[in-house]
């Protein structure tokens, strides 16, 4: 236990280290950007007719005359606070700003990632199981075709479909437009998801389906399979006494790992059904140069990726006992 | 033992046939697209939104410029942008995977730590927040596809090498005198070779397909030049009036051209690597 807990406080060290330098390399990034946050949101005609004073007021408030090192450590000092600063578009503080957008966000992710997750596993289990034969090459062309398939576009063949030809289900946004907010329903919001979660459970399967079905392959070839099926357990049984766990693993660590893909795609899904997640406050940041949000945004959703990967490697020695026995040791 | 040399040489004849018939697909698509890119950003306002038909085979758009020439020029555009990040992306990865596995010691820290931070920020985030330090446009979608997409293959060439090293005819041309850089040039990368030729095409679908997604977002080229996301982005407008094919016919030759590269990929590594020969 006690190693298991050092492992973990290694780990945790490593990624605040990782995040203070995600967090450097957006702030400069940004801070690289030749594009002026004040042409691109007030526009050229506008500054034209502004007095010196007034265009100067907007230059404080969007932060161009603060050299960018005093700039960042000013960041820096507010997040050791526990203050990631105000966004300069949504005029709240950054942090309201993305637990509202990541709350419309959470269930959508969460149930993405599930989805793709269980059924990733039992498509790469049933292909490698019955390599070589049709549900095998069902599932290969499926994989090699969905992963040439940009997320945005399958969205927007999905609303064609649903929504505008058959009118099942809402275009856009989370809520029905032009309704009293307390008058939305949970189903309402229901009804407002289903696509989304669907785009992304559909493009989030293949990768795990394709490693799980090779490590399965190799798994079926093993001595102790041949040894199993030579005392007369069947194949059913095979499959899911000697297959499912040594092919649990490595399907957890892609599981874990395919956090940051969903987090990615939500952001292009997003933005095709004007559902209003963190994704799409990423792109409105990032259009309108909203340092401070985009920032905010970006080191959160590190944050995310890097628990998911802790986590992964702390369920391994959960799942399997000779790593747990190997960290004792060393 | 005869029909498995058959067999081996027919999977590679195939492979060849398949490198050869894609190869010509795709430069011409490519070739089409510069030839039609004039064409595919001439409007006629007499022939607008019209469905697709004989004269128009993908219809036209709401200033009817002709879908099936935006498509090729998208194309175009996509497969050279593709090919160009894809280059640099796997270049930069053989640099720094090299240089992590034989340097060793902070160097390798250090690459590795570049590693976890690029892969710890979503893609579709990164390329963005590179395309904006570029000014976004050409060289933003570039740069950003470029500078993203390396550190899995980086991995894949760090990882070999620490494996090579510790192979008894690189420890021997140590002993014998070889220099670092001559070990490295002329007994491993040859070795690295077959690996890295596979990751190298097997980037360029996530290059093209990061490409169009970071333009459909507004972060890449310019709305004026028909790529593939600025079509896209632009039928949105007109989704919800059932002008269907604006999005379906750019959106399917994209993923056919992807597919294709994939394919390419898939067949290659399957030549390469010994352990599915039987598949």
């Amino acid at each position: 236990m006690k190693h298991r807990l050092g492992f973990a406080g290694k780990k945790l060290i490593r990624m605040a280290l990782l995040l203070f330098g995600v967090s450097i390399v957006t702030f400069l990034l940004m801070c690289a950007s030749p594009l002026d946050p004040l042409q691109t949101n007030v526009g050229q005609a506008a500054l034209g007719t502004m007095s010196p004073e007034q265009i100067e007021k907007l230059e404080t408030y969007w932060g161009v005359d603060t050299p960018p090192v005093e700039r960042y450590l000013g960041w820096l000092l507010d997040v050791a606070r526990g203050d990631f600063g105000t966004s300069l578009l949504y005029r709240q503080p950054v942090l309201t700003v993305i637990g509202d957008r990541l709350a419309s966000s959470f269930w959508v992710i969460l149930s993405a990632w599930v989805i793709s997750g269980v059924l990733g596993l039992t498509m790469g289990v049933m292909a490698g199981a019955s390599r070589g034969k049709w549900p095998d090459r069902l599932i290969r062309g499926y994989c090699l075709l969905i992963s040439s398939t940009p997320a945005f576009w399958l969205a927007i063949l999905l609303l064609l479909i649903f929504a505008v030809w058959l009118g099942w289900l809402p275009v856009g946004l989370s809520v029905p437009a032009g309704m009293d907010a307390a008058a939305v329903t949970a189903a309402d919001r229901l009804r407002h998801a289903i696509l989304p979660a669907l785009t992304l459970s559909i493009t989030g399967v293949a990768n795990i389906a394709l490693h799980t079905r090779e490590k399965m392959i190799d798994v079926l070839e093993s001595d102790y399979v041949l040894f199993a099926r030579a005392r007369g357990e069947s194949e059913a049984s095979v499959i899911l006494r000697h297959g499912l766990r040594n092919v649990a693993l490595p399907a957890i660590t892609l599981q874990f790992a395919s956090v940051s893909e969903i987090i990615g795609g939500s952001v292009l899904v997003e933005q095709v059904f004007s559902y209003p997640g963190l994704g799409q406050a990423a792109v409105t940041a990032g259009l309108g140069s909203d340092l401070p949000l985009l920032l905010g945004i970006t080191v959160v959703t590190a944050a995310i990726v890097f628990a998911g990967n802790l986590i992964a490697d702390l369920l391994y020695g959960a799942v399997d006992p000779k790593i747990r026995k190997g960290a004792a040791r060393g | 033992m005869k029909s498995m040399t058959r067999i081996k040489t027919n999977q590679r004849l195939w492979t060849t046939v398949f490198f050869l018939a894609a190869v010509v697909i795709l430069a011409a698509v490519t070739a089409a697209g510069i030839l039609t890119e004039g064409y595919a950003v001439e409007t006629d306002f007499s022939q607008r939104n019209l469905s697709p038909s004989r004269q128009h085979l993908f219809g036209t758009d709401w200033m009817g410029r002709d879908m099936l020439a935006r498509t090729l020029s998208g194309l175009s555009l996509s497969i050279r942008i593709g090919v160009l990040t894809a280059a640099v992306s796997a270049a930069v990865a053989l640099l720094l995977g090299t240089a992590s596995a034989v340097f060793g010691g902070k160097a390798d820290a250090a690459i590795s730590w570049c590693i976890d931070l690029v892969m710890g920020i979503p893609h579709i985030l990164l390329v963005m927040l590179i395309s904006l330090a570029c000014g976004r446009g050409f060289a933003g979608v570039v740069a950003g596809v470029a500078l993203s997409h390396w550190p899995s293959l980086a991995r894949v060439v760090r990882g070999e090498i620490i494996q090579l090293r510790q192979a008894p005819y690189i420890l021997v041309a140590e002993k014998m005198g070889v220099s670092k850089l001559q070990n490295i040039r002329r007994h491993m990368l040859p070795h690295l070779f077959p690996q890295f030729l596979t990751g190298l095409i097997l980037l360029f679908p996530h290059a093209i397909l990061h490409e169009a997604s970071v333009t459909f977002l507004g972060f890449g080229l310019s709305s004026e030049q028909p790529a593939i996301g600025v079509i896209l982005s632009e039928s949105m407008q007109y989704l919800t009036t059932g002008k269907w094919w604006l999005a379906l016919f750019p959106g399917l030759a994209l993923v056919l051209v992807v597919t294709l590269f994939a394919l390419l990929g898939e067949r290659v590594r399957r030549l390469l690597d010994p352990s599915s020969v039987h598949d």
